[in-house]
């Protein structure tokens, strides 16, 4: 399936300046397997996103669709053919 | 003789320059990323290293997480390694919160960086990498380690100290909020408790083997140790055998977070007062820094200088040093962003800056 990965401006330095990544991934990845694609593309994002346990940093949110990831599953979230994935900072900051 | 003062701040990251220690060039916030992202950040830990004048600093950002940036111009520029520099390994389960301090061991490119939470990581490149010292990190002792207002973290690094006359390559001293003071003489293979004098006055044993909060420990050029602790002032030749004697009779206060040794002279170290633990306040609502040239066994204020208004900011734990030059400088900052320093021989204070965010932290070398 092909999901589409949304970078906030901020991020996009670590994508070679892209806002918008399309990405295939099995049928049935989930967000979790989204991330690993996307940051095997560009392996500086992945500190920026998670920390090494893992888990999604605290001020990152992470959304599939409309919703915010921490409440349809987090990493674990269901995706579905077409979903965009956007990553945006969270309520914080300087 | 130039001079480079290197200052962290809960807002980014400044430095000054000079030529005579006096007239102060600062600037900042110094950026550290493109994006800007990093460079808001609190930056807790900075370093100069001696062998090859690069300076680290361990900042964050409040969003995408803490890392290492690093200048090869005196702080002119600033670059990110292309991995993370500190990360813990995945059997740990723990994730870096942030750098607290870095030291310099005598072989160039030898760094060690104490962080949070409370570990030990070890550098041969610079600063480029960092592995975790695994001896330290398994310690028993870990699982009563816990956090103190500030985070539990290792925030004093003394590569090859252990006490007066002491000094092996295999050596070190390190301390922690809380956990106190450990030391290893077997290139960190092995890390013993050396708290024996010190209190703590948050558990019920008030003076345990380990599980103090030892704000900051600092060597003379002899490797004599004066200790800040949370309540309590130390000196120590030998931690791990004599133990550690109580030298805040002549201070206003036993509480504080920062000390500074003379790179010079054993005997003399600086102190910055502080009321309690439930005031983080000055003594007197008086910017006050203390000095004692007798090993602690008496102190006087070394204020000249400084403002004699009410003044409300605290010198935090790495909020003061040394340039360890041979007529050395000494410099603090502020929690209220003022940073003054101290370099005619010790008598006076001027100031280096002011209005700065709040200062965590700062390192001066000659350059």
């Amino acid at each position: 399936m092909r999901v589409t990965v949304h970078l906030p401006g901020l991020l996009r330095a670590d994508a070679d300046g892209s806002a918008h990544v399309p990405l295939e991934v099995d049928d049935g990845t989930a967000l979790d397997g989204v991330l690993d694609a996307l940051t095997a593309r560009y392996p500086g994002l992945d500190r920026r996103i998670r920390d090494e346990r893992g888990r999604l940093r605290r001020y990152v949110n992470v959304f599939v669709d409309e919703d915010e990831c921490r409440t349809v599953g987090g990493l674990a979230a269901p995706l579905h053919d077409g979903a965009d994935v956007r990553v945006l900072p969270s309520v914080a900051g300087g | 003789m130039a001079y480079l003062l290197v200052i962290g701040t809960r807002k980014g990251l400044f430095t000054a320059r000079n030529e005579d220690r006096r007239e102060w060039e600062v600037s900042g916030p110094h950026r550290l990323d493109a994006a800007d992202y990093a460079s808001m950040g609190a930056v807790y830990a900075v370093g100069i290293d001696p062998h090859s004048g690069r300076v680290l600093a361990g900042a964050e950002s409040s969003h995408f997480g803490p890392s290492v940036w690093y200048s090869d111009d005196l702080g002119l520029s600033w670059h990110e390694p292309a991995s993370a520099p500190i990360a813990f390994p995945e059997d740990t389960d723990a994730s870096l919160v942030r750098a607290w301090q870095f030291a310099f061991g005598d072989d160039p490119g030898t760094v060690y960086a104490g962080v949070e939470p409370h570990a030990l990581f070890r550098s041969s490149d610079g600063g480029m990498s960092f592995e975790l010292v695994r001896a330290l990190w398994d310690h028993p002792h870990r699982a009563d380690w816990y956090p103190g207002a500030g985070g539990g973290a290792i925030h004093t690094v003394l590569p090859g100290i252990l006490g007066s006359g002491e000094r092996s390559p295999d050596a070190m001293t390190v301390a922690m909020s809380t956990g106190g003071v450990y030391q290893t003489r077997d290139g960190g293979a092995g890390w013993a408790p050396a708290n024996r004098g010190i209190s703590a006055v948050f558990l019920p044993d008030e003076e345990p083997e380990y599980g103090q909060c030892v704000h900051k420990v600092a060597a003379g050029p002899n490797g004599v140790l004066y200790a800040q602790n949370h309540h309590g002032v130390y000196r120590s030749e030998d931690p791990a055998g004599q133990g550690w004697t109580a030298v805040e009779k002549g201070l206003p206060t036993d509480f504080g977070f920062a000390m500074v040794a003379h790179p010079r002279r054993p005997e003399t170290a600086l102190n910055f007062p502080v009321v309690s633990q439930e005031v983080h306040l000055p003594p007197d609502h008086r910017l006050g820094v203390y000095r004692t040239d007798d090993g602690g066994g008496s102190w006087r204020p070394f204020t000249r200088g400084l403002p004699q208004d009410p003044y409300f900011g605290i010198v935090l734990r790495d909020g003061a040093c040394t340039d360890g030059a041979d007529e050395p400088g000494f410099y603090f900052g502020t929690r209220t962003g003022d940073v003054y320093a101290a370099t005619d021989g010790g008598e006076g204070w001027h100031q280096v800056a002011g209005h700065l965010p709040d200062v965590l932290c700062v390192r001066a070398t000659e350059v």
